[in-house]
């Protein structure tokens, strides 16, 4: 049993990845945001999924509950989200790479177990397909409810990782990047999508797999008896054993050293709090992503993230007509958060307008950059209704403060 | 130029699947296409829609919000999007289900596709394709074989037949259809 179990595990190899090559299309086609999610975990070398479908998300579960073992992966569908979590921290700690995907209530739920994943650094993907909420809310209905909760949703600190993406390509791209983060960082990263962009069909053309950039987990080099499964000596990157492979290690949730043993030592949790606090910040320029669109003559700015921005940049191609000066900045990463972008398009822009599909989340960042940094104008435009902001919606407002 | 097409009705009519068709027509033509959808939590009964756009550049916002064309299926959804239509946009009705109509526009196409799909397929269950078939035909937005061939990718092999043979007299009814 054990030895079968740990078969399954084994990553893909060169001659199985040309066959899939082969298999899978490489024309465009019609692609839902959900299905590039899905495809983007396989291409990313995802092989552990374990999860509890629930729309808007459920189409990611069930591609992957027939992909992954087309390609000796596993797929269990498990009890509830907080086994989903846990199962796919386990996974990892086996070798595996790991993924989940939810909505906001499975995301509530999970939060303990992302806490978890986060303090043994354990490398897994959470993907939260956004509904209306609060509770169970409108299941088929968008919001962006989920900004705030993607960052403090689990209790202590703990500096998150979560990418946001606009398109159905972009998801698919994102996700390939939420898996890698997440191998690199030794840390769970969140993806989150919109309902909409994940119920959404866009013409798509993946790339080739050998042009898709692959990132896995440093492994130790040491002998077994010197390997530390914490190494802070690794700036802030520490190679990771997996159970079954000789090295001795401890997992546990409570404060640990650098072995994973529990410790009330000060000195000690000073440097594991630390650890995951630099391993975040002093990455930031490589965890950073944003887009400018139009922003180089921009003296109104819109500042909006997924499917937002979409809206965003119709409106901004009327007001243009209009010869209104109007530029977008949207954050691909939206946590850390992409301070020195939003500072720079303070100090250059006389109004910024937020939009935001909730009862706003993104203002709060913006003001807390604004204070000291310049005397221009931040307007939040909100909405809670589980519909989207049309083009006009936001052209009246940039209209408004023109 | 970017051509906007909502598909309306309830629950169960396939309006969802029929969208997905013709944008994946638009896809085998190589034109840029969103769709997206609205629906009720309920699998049957309730609102549902679909939108299509159909572009030669970037689509940037991807739900139709001023429509070059609409079909309405039900009353419900007639009267709930009738005046997002554009002035000179084709509306397409089917007179089974929506009897009153509160716009007098130059572009309205009306046949009863329900009633029809049940005399001549022996099911109300094409009604969509059927329908999506007549729209094409109407505004010649993608081509008829591609319309064909995109039903033959996103219907299972067994129906394949069935929903040629609906796509066919929707083809029909536009060819004939007389003001």
């Amino acid at each position: 049993m054990q030895s079968k179990k740990t078969k399954t595990l084994e990553p893909q190899t060169e001659t199985k990845l040309a066959e899939l090559q082969q298999t899978r299309e490489r024309r465009t086609v019609l692609m839902q945001g959900n299905e590039a999610v899905a495809y983007g975990a396989l291409d990313a070398g995802v092989n552990f999924f374990a999860g509890y479908p629930i729309t808007p998300s459920t189409e990611i579960a069930e591609i992957l509950s027939v992909e992954l073992p087309k390609r000796n992966g596993v797929f269990v569908q498990m009890e509830d989200e907080i086994a989903s979590i846990c199962a796919i921290t386990g996974a990892s700690l086996a070798g595996a790479k790991s993924l989940t995907a939810t909505s906001g209530p499975g995301f509530s739920l999970m939060q303990e177990g992302i806490g978890y994943a986060k303090i043994t650094e354990t490398p897994c993907v959470v993907v939260n397909v956004q509904r209306m909420g609060p509770s169970t809310g409108m299941p088929t209905s968008p919001a962006q409810g989920d900004i705030m909760q993607s960052k403090w949703g689990s209790h202590g600190d703990s500096p998150a990782i979560v990418l946001y993406p606009d398109s159905v390509k972009e998801s698919y791209e994102l996700t390939i990047r939420a898996v890698n983060l997440s191998e690199k960082y030794r840390t769970c990263v969140i993806l989150l999508l919109d309902e909409v962009l994940g119920h959404m069909r866009e013409a798509v053309c993946l790339p080739d797999l050998a042009n898709v950039r692959v990132i896995s987990r440093i492994k130790p080099t040491v002998p077994p008896h010197w390997y530390k499964h914490y190494d802070e000596n690794q700036k802030y990157l520490s190679p990771l054993a997996s159970y079954g492979e000789g090295y001795r290690f401890h997992v546990t949730g409570l404060t640990h050293d650098s072995h994973g043993f529990p410790t009330n030592k000060s000195t000690e949790a000073f440097e594991m709090m630390e650890r995951l606090r630099k391993k975040i910040s002093y990455n930031i320029r490589d965890l950073v992503q944003i887009e400018s669109h139009k922003m180089e003559d921009a003296t109104i700015a819109i500042f909006a993230a997924g499917i937002v921005s979409r809206a965003a940049k119709a409106a901004i191609v009327m007001a243009r007509a209009e010869g209104i000066k109007v530029g977008l900045l949207r954050p691909l990463t939206i946590w850390p958060f992409p301070d020195d972008a939003v500072r720079k398009m303070l100090r250059n822009v006389e109004t910024v307008i937020v939009p935001e599909l909730n009862q706003g989340q993104f203002i709060g960042e913006i003001q807390r950059l604004t204070k000291d940094k310049s005397e221009s104008n931040v307007i939040s435009l909100q909405r809670c209704d589980g519909t989207l902001f049309t083009p006009n919606d936001i052209l009246r407002k940039i209209k408004e403060v023109s | 130029m970017s051509y906007e097409i909502r598909l309306s009705g309830s629950g169960g009519q396939g309006l969802i699947l029929a969208g997905i068709i013709l944008a994946r027509a638009a896809v085998i033509e190589k034109k840029r296409v969103t769709q997206t959808q609205s629906y009720g939590p309920e699998s049957r009964g309730g609102y549902s829609r679909a939108d299509v756009i159909i572009s030669d550049t970037d689509i940037y916002f991807p739900e139709a919000t001023n429509f070059n064309c609409l079909l309405a299926l039900t009353q419900e959804a007639c009267d709930k999007y009738l005046f997002d239509l554009r002035d000179s946009g084709i509306l397409i009705i089917d007179t089974t289900f929506v009897k009153n109509l509160a716009l007098a526009a130059e572009n309205t196409y009306e046949a009863s596709f329900t009633d029809i799909a049940q005399e001549k397929l022996g099911s109300p269950i094409s009604t969509n394709i059927m329908s999506l078939a007549f729209l094409v035909k109407i505004t010649g937005i993608v081509k008829e074989d591609s319309l064909k061939q995109a039903i033959a990718e996103s219907v299972k092999p067994a129906f394949v037949d069935l929903n040629h043979k609906a796509m066919k007299i929707g083809f029909d009814l536009a060819k004939n259809y007389k003001k």
